[in-house]
C-alpha cells in the first residue's frame, strides 16, 4: 500500500483534523460570540465536501487490506449527509441561541455524527462498519442530552441508549457467528466464500445474518424494532430531532446496501423473506399510529417509521432498479424531512416548543410563505405529484411491480393514502383554522434563505426527477 | 475435552442472560448497564473462541475494538444516567414513562 491510496480516505481524515480545530477553537470562543464556531463548522463542512469531489476515485478503490471502500456510492452519499447536516445545524442556530443551548458541544458531536455516517458509508467489512455506526451512536446518545436540566431529553436519551446498545448488542453477536462461520469479515470475501463454498452456507451463518438484520433493522426504526423512534424525537430538542431524524438514515440506507447486496448478495433467498416481513410491518403500523398523534414530532417520527417500510421493500426486490429506488426515495425523503423538522424548530420561540400539531393552526395567516414551505413538505411525504416524493414512491412501487409483486404492490398504495390523511391534516390546519397566536416567525435571512431554497427543491426536483434517477441507477451499476 | 460447542453455549447463555436481565429488570438503570456490558463480554467470548478454532486473529482484533468501544459506551451510559437522576431524583426504571402514544 502507498501513500496515494490513503487518499481514497482523505475527507475523513480532513474532517477529523477539522474536528480538532474546531474542539480548540471553540474553547477559546466568548458565550456571546459563540456564532465563529458555528461559522467554522459550516466552513469545516464545505472543506470535507470539497475534499469528497476532489478524492472522486475511478471505478471503486479498496484500501486497508479491502476494509475501507470509495466509490461512486460512497460519494453520492458522503455529499447528501454533509448537505443535510450543513442545513440542520443552520436551521438550529437561532433556535439554540434563543434557549441558552448555543453551544459548541451541539456542532462538535454533530461533527463527530458526520465523521462516522462517512466512516459507515465507505465501511467495507463488519469492523469497519461497527466503528463508524458506534461514533454516530455515540454523538446521538449525548446530543439528545444537550439539555441537561430538561426532564423529557434525559429520559429520551437513557431509552435510545438502552436500546441502542441492545441493538449493538444483537449486531455484534451476529457478526461473530458470521465470523465464525466464514472466517473473514470484509464484506468481498463474504461473498466470495458464500459462493465458492456450499459448505459455509449453513445454519450458524444463517443465525448470524438474522442477528444482523434485527441489529439493521434498530438503526433503521423498522417494525417492531421501533419502540425508540416516537420517544426520541419528542424527547429530543428540535433541532437534534432534526439532525436525527434525517442524515443518519442516508447512513443507514448505506450500511443496508453494503452489508446485504455487497456481502449477502448470494444469499439473498434467506434475508428477503425477513426483509419484507419488517417492512411490510413497518409499513403498516408507521402509517397508522401515525394518525392518532396530536404530537407533530410524534407524528413525523411515525411517519418515518412507515417511509423506511417503502425504503425496505425497494431494498427486499433485490434488483439493480430496487435498490435506486432505495437510495432515490432516501435522499428525497432526507430533504423533506429537514425541510418539515426546520419548519417546527422556526415555529418554537424562546421557551416554547411548537411540538404539538395545533401550533401550526393558522400559519398562513401569520406567515404565509412558510405555510406555502411546509404545505409543499406535507405535499411531498404525502406522495402528491408534481412533488419529489411522489417520485420517490412511484420507483419504488415499480420496482416492486417489476419483479411481479402485486400484491405488495397495492399495500404500498393504500399505506401511501392512509399517509396522506394525516400529512394534509396538517395543511387543514394551516390554511383553514384560526391561528392561535399570532406573531409572525422572526427567522434570520439565511435560514429564510435555505428555507425556501429547501421548499423551491422539493418542487423543482419534483418537476425535474430524471437526473436524479439517472443518477442513481449509475451509482447502483454493478452493486 | 472442552471443545468450541462449549464456550459457543457459555456465550449464549451469557448472552440470554443479559437480554434477560435488561426484560426482567424493572427498578434499576445501573443494573440495566450492567447486562449491556456482560453482553458484549459474551460476545467478546464468541470471537475469542471462533478466533482460536479458526487459527485467525481477526477476532481477537475485534475484540480489542469491542473493549474500546464499551468502554466509552459506558461513560456516556453513565453520564447521561446523572442527568437523569439530577432531573429526577430516581433511576427507576419504571418511572421513564411521561411519553405515551
Amino acid at each position: 500500500m502507498n501513500l496515494t491510496d490513503l487518499l481514497a480516505a482523505a475527507p475523513e481524515m480532513t474532517l477529523l483534523g477539522l474536528i480538532c480545530v474546531v474542539l480548540v477553537a471553540d474553547l477559546f470562543v466568548e458565550e456571546e460570540r459563540r456564532v465563529i464556531t458555528f461559522w467554522l463548522t459550516m466552513v469545516s463542512l464545505a472543506i470535507t465536501a470539497w475534499a469528497v469531489f476532489e478524492t472522486a476515485p475511478v471505478g471503486r478503490v479498496l484500501i486497508f487490506d479491502g476494509s475501507y471502500v470509495s466509490d461512486a456510492l460512497s460519494q453520492v452519499l458522503k455529499i447528501g449527509v454533509i448537505a443535510a447536516v450543513a442545513v440542520t445545524f443552520l436551521y438550529s442556530r437561532d433556535y439554540l441561541r434563543a434557549n441558552d443551548l448555543h453551544k459548541g458541544e451541539f456542532y462538535l458531536l454533530g461533527l463527530f455524527g458526520v465523521l462516522g455516517m462517512m466512516v459507515m458509508i465507505s465501511a467495507n467489512s463488519l469492523l469497519t462498519m461497527y466503528m463508524g455506526m458506534e461514533t454516530l451512536a455515540l454523538s446521538l446518545y449525548a446530543l439528545v442530552a444537550i439539555d441537561r436540566t430538561n426532564v423529557t431529553s434525559a429520559e429520551s436519551a437513557m431509552k435510545y441508549f438502552v436500546l441502542g446498545a441492545i441493538a449493538s448488542g444483537c449486531l455484534l453477536y451476529g457478526i461473530s457467528w458470521i465470523y465464525g462461520a466464514t472466517g473473514t469479515i470484509e464484506f468481498h470475501q463474504l461473498a466470495d466464500r458464500i459462493a465458492s463454498d456450499p459448505s459455509v452456507n449453513n445454519l450458524a451463518l444463517w443465525f448470524g445474518l438474522a442477528f444482523l438484520l434485527v441489529g439493521i433493522a434498530f438503526k433503521f426504526g423498522a417494525v417492531p424494532f421501533h419502540m425508540w423512534v416516537p420517544d426520541v424525537y419528542q424527547g429530543a430538542r428540535s433541532p437534534v430531532t432534526l439532525y436525527l431524524g434525517s442524515a443518519p438514515k442516508i447512513a443507514a440506507l448505506a450500511l443496508t446496501l453494503r452489508i446485504l447486496v455487497d456481502g449477502f448478495g448470494g444469499l439473498y433467498g434467506v434475508w428477503s423473506d425477513m426483509v419484507m416481513v419488517v417492512a411490510v410491518l413497518s409499513l403498516v403500523l408507521g402509517n397508522l399510529i401515525a394518525i392518532v398523534q396530536s404530537n407533530i414530532k410524534r407524528m413525523l417520527a411515525y411517519s418515518t417509521i412507515g417511509h423506511v417500510g417503502f425504503i425496505l421493500l425497494s431494498i427486499f426486490t433485490g434488483t439493480e432498479q430496487g435498490y435506486a429506488a432505495a437510495l432515490f426515495y432516501t435522499l428525497t425523503y432526507v430533504i423533506s424531512a429537514v425541510g418539515a423538522f426546520g419548519m417546527i424548530i422556526l415555529l418554537s420561540r424562546r421557551g416554547y416548543e411548537a411540538e404539538n400539531l395545533s401550533d401550526f393552526k393558522g400559519l398562513n395567516a401569520r406567515s404565509p410563505w412558510f405555510a406555502i414551505i411546509m404545505m409543499f413538505m406535507m405535499f411531498s411525504m404525502a406522495g402528491i405529484p408534481p412533488f419529489i416524493g411522489f417520485f420517490g414512491k412511484l420507483n419504488s412501487i415499480d420496482a416492486v411491480l417489476t419483479e411481479g409483486y402485486t400484491g405488495l404492490a397495492i399495500l404500498m398504495v393504500l399505506a401511501s393514502v392512509v399517509g396522506a390523511y394525516y400529512y394534509l391534516r396538517v395543511i387543514w390546519y394551516m390554511y383553514f383554522e384560526e391561528p392561535a397566536d399570532q406573531a409572525v416567525l422572526l427567522t434570520s435571512t439565511d435560514t429564510r434563505l435555505v428555507m425556501s431554497l429547501n421548499g423551491v427543491a422539493v418542487l423543482a426536483l419534483g418537476l425535474l426527477p430524471g437526473w436524479l434517477w439517472t443518477l442513481c441507477l449509475q451509482v447502483l451499476h454493478g452493486h | 475435552m472442552i471443545g468450541l460447542q462449549h464456550y459457543l453455549t457459555l456465550s449464549a447463555m451469557l448472552f440470554v442472560l443479559s437480554i434477560a436481565g435488561i426484560i426482567v429488570n424493572r427498578r434499576n438503570l445501573i443494573l440495566l448497564l450492567m447486562c449491556i456490558e456482560l453482553m458484549l463480554l459474551a460476545v467478546n467470548f464468541n470471537f475469542i473462541a471462533f478466533s482460536r478454532y479458526l487459527g485467525d486473529a481477526t477476532g481477537q482484533v475485534f475484540v480489542f475494538f469491542i473493549l474500546t468501544v464499551a468502554a466509552a459506551e459506558a461513560a456516556i451510559g453513565l453520564a447521561i444516567l446523572v442527568v437523569l437522576f439530577r432531573n429526577r431524583r430516581s433511576i427507576n426504571v419504571q418511572e421513564l414513562n411521561t411519553m405515551k402514544g
